[in-house]
């Protein structure tokens, strides 16, 4: 088994940039103490993450990690960051004592699985209809989005539908979970919004008591 | 070393390149001319005169703003996060720039002496996704801004502008969804394609997209922070918004540039995938006409752009939000349901 091939392509050059830049973004993320800097390397990741499925031909899943996990869900997090202002990691190390030695055997099983999927891929090359090849139905093509919703909704379909009510009692949960008080609670709230404030008189003004 | 110096098509990666540069420099001239149009059609709705000292009818003001702005003190706030303030800009502009690979121009053109070569950087099958995940980053550079400068009114206007932009993107997205129904590709130059019927006027705006189209327009103006929507810098309240402590200096200049960067690339996805790109009347293998069409079809939508900023009035926070959740979403998933339908009856 030759890991090292003689001659280089330019594909490979691109992608030993990108998958270094993803690995160093990845231990940036674990070694911040500022949990901003460790989100901003998590987008970095993902971002160089998706770079490289484009070099698999498969643009669609690209496109999407992008939009969904780059584009809203870490923006989320970020969003959480600056608002609930969390400046640096508080040291909770003693309280997590137990995860050193957890920590080990996890690491072993990645390794594990990291080489089992790379003798697997090199004993038996799969050939893949590339989705730029203009002689093949797209939906025979791997990573197109013709492929994908072929099998999204035929092969996978139970699977597929399972997930979408589980994403639907989890939004119903955290509304659950949010919604605090009754409805006079949220009357107010709205009547404070909107209808009050036109009619505000001066004993209703803030006033400013202590200091100065 | 030569075969891999054999592997690359020297000619292709040439054309790329010059076709890079000048969509970047109809990515920097845009500002600049924008800049000065707004500002003059602004002073027109309001009864004022305008930019009108520098060059004929002011023509070069924004390039004096631009050299100002480039020689201007670069100050940062003491108690800002240096590194955010710096980086916000660059992730705002590079993530507002890297959608012009994909601007579909026209379709292929003969030139004198170069042969027959394509109006567009590059095309792939999802690029309309593309166009989606660059504009969902550009975020990031707001919401950075706002953070890293480290002053409440900044961060309150990045707060608000992340909320604001997560909701009115969902909107965005799923109105986009039609059109993608119909004209079956994500490929904006093949959605093009699709709206060439009709002797030009096959665009998708008028047929069964009349909905889809109008929630894209609001939700695109949401998007891109501009009146009435613009929450995320209400002066009244806010003073700037998330650029409050951005000094006038090249860091300002980049998150202008941005905006307005991002409000063509929101004016070309909607000319692109609801007003038909370069077709129009006899514009069928007429490509400098189709690429005219398309120019006046984006410039239409940045003068809608400034038309609005001078006519309506801002939004307040919790109408904004109201009306992203509880009016745009419910209506473009009716959108998704109507193409559906309409979809497998005429497809």
């Amino acid at each position: 088994m030759n890991m090292i091939p003689e001659t280089i392509s330019f594909e490979q050059i691109i992608f030993l940039g990108l998958a270094s830049l993803a690995v160093v973004a990845a231990f940036n993320l674990i070694l911040q103490r500022n949990p901003i800097y460790s989100a901003l390397s998590l987008i970095v990741t993902l971002c160089v993450t998706a770079a490289l499925f484009v070099l698999l031909s498969a643009p669609f899943i690209a496109a999407i990690q992008i939009i969904v996990y780059a584009g809203a869900i870490m923006v989320l997090f970020v969003f959480v960051i600056m608002l609930l202002n969390i400046r640096e990691e508080e040291s909770r190390t003693d309280r997590q004592r137990y995860l050193k030695w957890l920590a080990p055997p996890l690491f072993l099983a990645l390794v594990g699985q990291v080489f089992f999927v790379i003798r697997y891929v090199q004993s038996t090359p799969p050939i893949i209809p590339s989705p730029t090849d203009p002689n093949i139905h797209p939906a025979q093509s791997l990573g197109s989005a013709e492929s994908i919703a072929n099998s999204l909704f035929t092969e996978y379909v139970l699977p597929f539908e399972m997930t979408s009510v589980l994403i639907l009692m989890a939004i119903v949960g955290s509304m659950l979970l949010a919604r605090r008080g009754g409805k006079e609670e949220i009357e107010r709230i709205e009547q404070a919004l909107t209808a009050d404030q036109p009619r505000a008189e001066e004993a209703d003004r803030m006033e400013l008591v202590g200091k100065e | 070393m030569s075969e891999l110096l054999n592997s690359i098509d020297t000619r292709f990666i040439i054309e790329s390149l010059i076709k890079i540069v000048i969509v970047f420099v109809i990515g920097l001239l845009s500002p600049l001319s924008m800049n000065w149009i707004e500002r003059r059609l602004l002073a027109l709705i309001q009864n004022r005169l305008g930019p009108n000292r520098v060059g004929p009818y002011g023509l070069f003001q924004s390039l004096a703003d631009g050299i100002k702005f480039l020689f201007k003190e670069d100050i940062v706030p003491l108690a800002a996060n240096r590194w955010l303030y710096t980086m916000a800009p660059v992730v705002a502009v590079v993530a507002a720039f890297m959608v012009g690979i994909v601007y579909p121009f026209g379709d292929k053109i003969t030139l004198p002496y170069i042969g027959e070569t394509t109006l567009y950087v590059t095309r792939f099958n999802v690029s309309l996704l593309y166009v989606l995940a660059m504009t969902s980053l550009a975020i990031y550079g707001i919401v950075l801004a706002g953070w890293g400068s480290n002053s409440k009114y900044s961060l309150l206007g990045g707060l608000r502008s992340s909320a604001q932009m997560i909701s009115y993107e969902l909107s965005l997205s799923l109105a986009l969804i039609g059109a993608i129904i119909q004209a079956g590709s994500l490929d904006l130059v093949k959605i093009v394609q699709q709206q060439s019927g009709w002797g030009g006027f096959g665009w998708f705006v008028f047929f069964f997209q009349p909905l889809g189209f109008l929630i894209y327009l609001i939700s695109a103006i949401a998007e891109t922070n501009r009146v009435p929507f613009d929450l995320p810098e209400a002066e009244t309240e806010l003073v700037g918004g998330f650029h409050t402590e951005y000094s006038s200096s090249l860091k300002f200049a980049m998150l202008f540039m941005a905006e307005y960067v991002n409000m063509l690339t929101v004016s070309i996805l909607a000319t692109v995938v609801f007003l038909g790109g370069w077709n129009g009347p006899w514009a069928e293998g007429r490509p400098l006409l189709g690429l005219l069409y398309f120019f006046l079809k984006v410039g239409f939508f940045m003068f809608l752009y400034i038309w609005l900023r001078g006519t309506l009035p801002r939004f307040r926070y919790d109408q904004l939000m109201n009306f992203g959740w509880k009016v745009l979403l419910p209506l473009a998933l009716l959108n998704i349901v109507i193409s559906a339908v309409i979809g497998v009856i005429v497809y």
